[in-house]
């Protein structure tokens, strides 16, 4: 069942939650609402499942438009930040009471409410829980009953907020797994929302980054973390090393510090420009490439991880935030760096914003441009 | 149970809306017509009959000398009893938070014996046991004081009828009392009267304050469980509520009401404080 | 409760068992002992005559309309109150502010001003009571009037036990419930009435000792007519005013009873709500 938002806007009092809001959910999608609190995606969230009435614009359920219809007839599930079991009911009750509480011509005999029960628990691996109360389930497991307690009535349509968020961490991988599995086993449509960028570029199809009410930008996770089309987006998703400086002839130019901008470039940059470097982006050396002279002090190691990320100060010119760039680990047993050394960062790539808004102007040096591969770490 | 409720208010997050859960129409037309019905309507016939009174005669009958010494035996009365549950409801309160001990779950339950007892009950037993022959009159008497019958038996009644207001008001916000201030206070060299008085103290008298007030408000109003105990005797021992019914007694009904009319307003502007120092105050400290 | 060994404020033991001396002291003084008066006066002449007392032709009447007040002041307020409680808590609307302060009003109010405007109103000379004996009907010096007198002075205590508790419960149950489907009244059964049965009971048992015990309001609108409008509390006053004081102390025990039954209850549901509130011990299987 797909999904159509158009034009959404809604207001608390003064406050405006959502800015004319559009989103298109192809059915069966796996899509994240990302963002910091305020951005309005829990209140999308909760319009699409009726649970908040727009002020303005429609949302259509595979072509069908229920901006009108009262949350009880759009049948979507929806699963609670803070899970919202019912407390006084056994963990079977809960999960079977939407089938108990249809109305009588539509509701299934006992016998087959029960085997539904039974079934959905088995799905999430809680069965011989079906007699506990919420109050005696751990986190993980009360997140699997409101889960389980979603899907019973076959949802076309699964909307979470922030399903993971109170837990831990390793609980919260396991659960993102499982939730992959489930949304490929039965194809529903969901949409999630989160804070956490990993969560959502790990398990979305689609994710759509919000800020202040607006969407900022849609895309599969690979394009949004290697082409973001706007400041917030690059600055949100990820870790960015900012380079700010003056044009200075061919330069740019911050105290004791430069880029060799490469031919062309200049009139792209404006005269103050911020140059935004993802992590891999840049590399280290013992010594200043020829296009860029960037001294660095190493402030801090981090060893656990895929790589090594190595945290560093300005030397001699200031950012507004550590640099962070990460060397493989034979790189770091080559070169055995600590704290305290100096070195160089040489930019491959680097990203310029124009204006707010507006898709970022990316530079790139040829690899001729490298200088000295023995002076490489 | 014992705080009004206007601190209570739900934060803008919780925006619920009128359609999502249902009742919404049922729900404000039962209340509406209820609150209408029972507490409203009721107020039109004291404000035509007070209105129908012309201003002369209303000012006279409230200013009258005998009215006016009931309101000071009421007042006097009521903050003497609202000072003493203070101090008597604070330790209770202090008691029942801070220690353990045998018979602390009875104790616990005993406090809210006043509350729930009625008036008359309460005026009877009182005064069977502060008149001279009785058990505590006795022991008054060797002292010489005379409690039934007098002014004191007045604050006797009130203290009684109104000491669950200040326990209960001041416990939850004890229980609420985060050790680690109090511990923090202690690694720094303070003493035990010193963390009472600087730390303890400063969280609890708004607390403390509202249950005062709630006490105070609760014993102007206290009929039933004084007027056996007080003696009633005119200028002396005669409170405001008496006083209006001695009026209806005499089918004065404007005189009543005009009285009447004094105290609801009284009481109405005392409602309204408390509310609003709670929602201030008790908003403040717990961040509500 | 943590297990601590750091002193608190006023924990080394004389301060401490000095407080609970005089705590002690004070509910002996204060509230033991004028129950335990209670009882010692009634049963003064013995049990024969406690039993002939209550069972006195104007003592069994007083005791039948304070039922019956009691009977009908319950349900009516307990409708009110669940209605405010929900309206309240689960929705928001201008005036809501306004809606919770009113409610109030009848906890401010002296009782005999609360049975004055009754009067004022109902009575033959207020103008609904003179339209009201136009067409034959009473309300007033009989029990119709001490029911509506006795509804206006216990009508918050249901709605302030709920609202509190409904305020923290939060709604998002209730949406849960919504939004799998559940109709108003289902709401209401299966979620929000388990949730906040204790209180509702607490509130219920309090509005009826309330309802009995009434005095000031009562006094004013009933007329006391011995045998057809005293309440059990009026009959109290009745009897001692008559110098009966025995009697008026076997008739002052049932009610003291129902006061204890009360806080019996009180303390019954605090430690349900407690229990409640702290998950049970059964982590075994915590994953």
């Amino acid at each position: 069942m797909s999904i159509s938002i158009e034009g959404i806007t809604k207001h608390f009092g003064s406050f405006q939650a959502l800015k004319d809001v559009s989103l298109d959910i192809p059915d069966g999608q796996l899509v994240g609402l990302l963002g910091p609190s305020g951005s309005g995606k829990t209140t999308l969230l909760r319009i699409i499942a009726g649970l908040e009435t727009a002020d303005g614009g429609r949302i259509l359920f595979h072509g069908e438009d229920v901006t009108g219809l009262h949350v009880r007839e759009r049948k979507v599930g929806f699963v609670f930040q803070h899970y919202a079991l019912f407390r006084h009911m056994t963990v079977a009750q809960n999960v079977a009471f939407g089938l108990e509480v249809m109305p009588a011509k539509e509701r299934p005999p006992a016998a087959e409410i029960r085997k539904r029960v039974d079934m959905l628990l088995e799905m999430v691996q809680l069965g011989q829980l079906a007699d506990r109360f919420p109050a005696q389930l751990s986190g993980g497991q009360k997140q699997r009953i409101a889960l389980a307690r979603a899907l019973s009535m076959k949802p076309q349509i699964l909307l979470l907020d922030e399903p993971f968020g109170a837990l831990d961490a390793k609980v919260r991988k396991d659960l993102r797994r499982w939730l992959r599995a489930l949304h490929s086993e039965f194809h529903f449509t969901s949409v999630f929302v989160t804070h956490d960028q990993e969560e959502a570029l790990e398990l979305s199809d689609q994710v759509a980054v919000m800020s202040a009410g607006r969407i900022e930008q849609v895309d599969r996770p690979q394009q949004l973390y290697a082409e973001p089309s706007s400041q917030f987006v690059f600055d949100f998703l990820g870790h960015v090393n900012v380079f700010a400086g003056q044009q200075n002839g061919t330069l740019l130019n911050q105290d004791d510090a430069w880029v060799r901008l490469p031919v062309g470039a200049a009139e792209r940059v404006g005269q103050t420009a911020q140059l935004y470097m993802r992590p891999h982006e840049l590399t280290l050396q013992s010594a200043p490439a020829a296009h860029a002279h960037l001294p660095l002090c190493i402030e801090s190691i981090s060893l656990v991880g895929a790589e090594v990320r190595l945290e560093l100060s300005a030397r001699g010119w200031a950012t507004a935030e550590h640099w962070e760039v990460g060397i493989t680990h034979t790189q770091f047993n080559s070169w055995q760096p600590a704290r305290g050394d100096h070195c160089f960062a040489v930019p491959r790539v680097a990203h310029v914003f124009q204006a707010e808004g507006q898709a970022p102007e990316t530079i790139r040096w040829q690899s001729g441009e490298l200088d000295d591969p023995a002076a490489m770490i | 149970m014992n705080r009004s409720l206007s601190g209570l208010l739900p934060g803008r997050s919780s925006q619920p809306g009128k359609r999502v859960l249902p009742g919404f129409a049922l729900s404000l037309g039962v209340s509406l017509f209820f609150i209408s019905i029972v507490l409203l309507l009721p107020l039109t016939g004291l404000i035509m009959q007070t209105a129908d009174m012309g201003w002369e005669r209303y000012w006279a009958v409230v200013t009258d000398e005998r009215v006016i010494a009931s309101y000071k035996v009421t007042l006097w009365a009521a903050a003497l009893a609202s000072i003493i549950n203070g101090l008597v409801g604070l330790l209770l309160a202090w008691v029942l938070v801070r220690y353990d001990f045998p018979g602390k779950r009875i104790m616990d339950a005993l406090i809210d014996l006043p509350f729930a007892l009625p008036t008359a009950v309460a005026g009877i037993t009182l005064t069977a046991l502060f008149a001279a022959d009785g058990w505590y009159g006795q022991i008054f008497s060797l002292f010489d004081i005379k409690v039934a019958f007098t002014p004191l038996g007045i604050i006797v009644a009130m203290s009684f009828t109104s000491l669950p207001f200040v326990v209960r008001t001041v416990q939850p916000v004890l229980e609420d009392l985060a050790p680690e201030d109090e511990e923090a206070a202690v690694s720094l060299g303070a003493t035990d009267w010193t963390v009472f008085r600087r730390i303890l103290f400063p969280a609890m008298w708004p607390a403390l304050m509202t249950g005062v007030a709630l006490s105070f408000t609760r014993s102007l109003g206290e009929f039933g469980a004084v007027i056996f105990i007080a003696g009633n005797m005119p200028y002396v021992s005669e409170i405001i509520s008496l006083m209006i019914f001695v009026r209806l007694q005499e089918f004065d009904h404007a005189a009543a009401s005009a009285i009447a009319s004094v105290v609801l307003i009284a009481s109405l502007i005392l409602l309204l404080g408390i509310n609003l120092w709670q929602a201030r105050y008790l908003r403040r400290l717990h961040g509500r | 409760m943590h297990e601590r060994k750091t002193m608190r404020a006023g924990d080394q033991p004389w301060v401490k068992w000095s407080l609970i001396a005089m705590a002690f002291a004070v509910t002996m003084l204060m509230l033991v002992i004028p129950l335990v008066i209670i009882f010692k006066q009634a049963f003064a002449a013995g049990g024969a005559n406690y039993w002939a007392n209550l069972t006195d032709t104007y003592t069994m009447h007083a005791i039948g309309l304070t039922l019956l007040v009691a009977a009908l002041t319950v349900p009516i307020n307990l409708v009110f109150g669940v209605m405010l409680a929900w309206l309240v808590t689960r929705f928001d609307f201008p005036g809501r502010k306004v809606l919770i302060t009113l409610i109030d009003i009848p906890f401010a109010v002296s009782p005999v001003v609360a049975g004055l405007l009754y009067l004022l109103l109902y009575g033959s000379n207020g103008w609904l009571g003179s339209w009201l004996m136009d067409q034959d009907v009473q309300l007033m010096f009989s029990w119709p009037g001490i029911v509506m007198v006795t509804v206006f002075v216990t009508c918050p205590f249901v709605a302030r036990e709920l609202i509190p508790l409904m305020q923290q419960q939060g709604r998002e149950e209730e949406e849960a419930g919504v939004v799998l489907g559940a109709t108003g009244w289902q709401l209401f059964r299966r979620i929000t009435l388990p949730n906040i049965q204790w209180a509702l009971l607490y509130g219920v048992v309090l509005t009826n000792a309330r309802a009995v015990g009434e005095f000031g309001a009562v006094s004013v609108v009933s007329g006391n007519i011995r045998g057809e409008t005293n309440t059990l509390s009026l009959h109290v006053e009745l009897l001692y005013q008559d110098y009966n004081v025995v009697g008026a102390f076997a008739s002052a025990s049932l009610l003291a009873g129902i006061a204890l039954i009360t806080i019996v209850v009180k303390s019954f549901v605090e430690w349900r709500q407690a229990r409640q509130r702290a998950p049970l011990d059964d982590q075994s299987d915590n994953r």
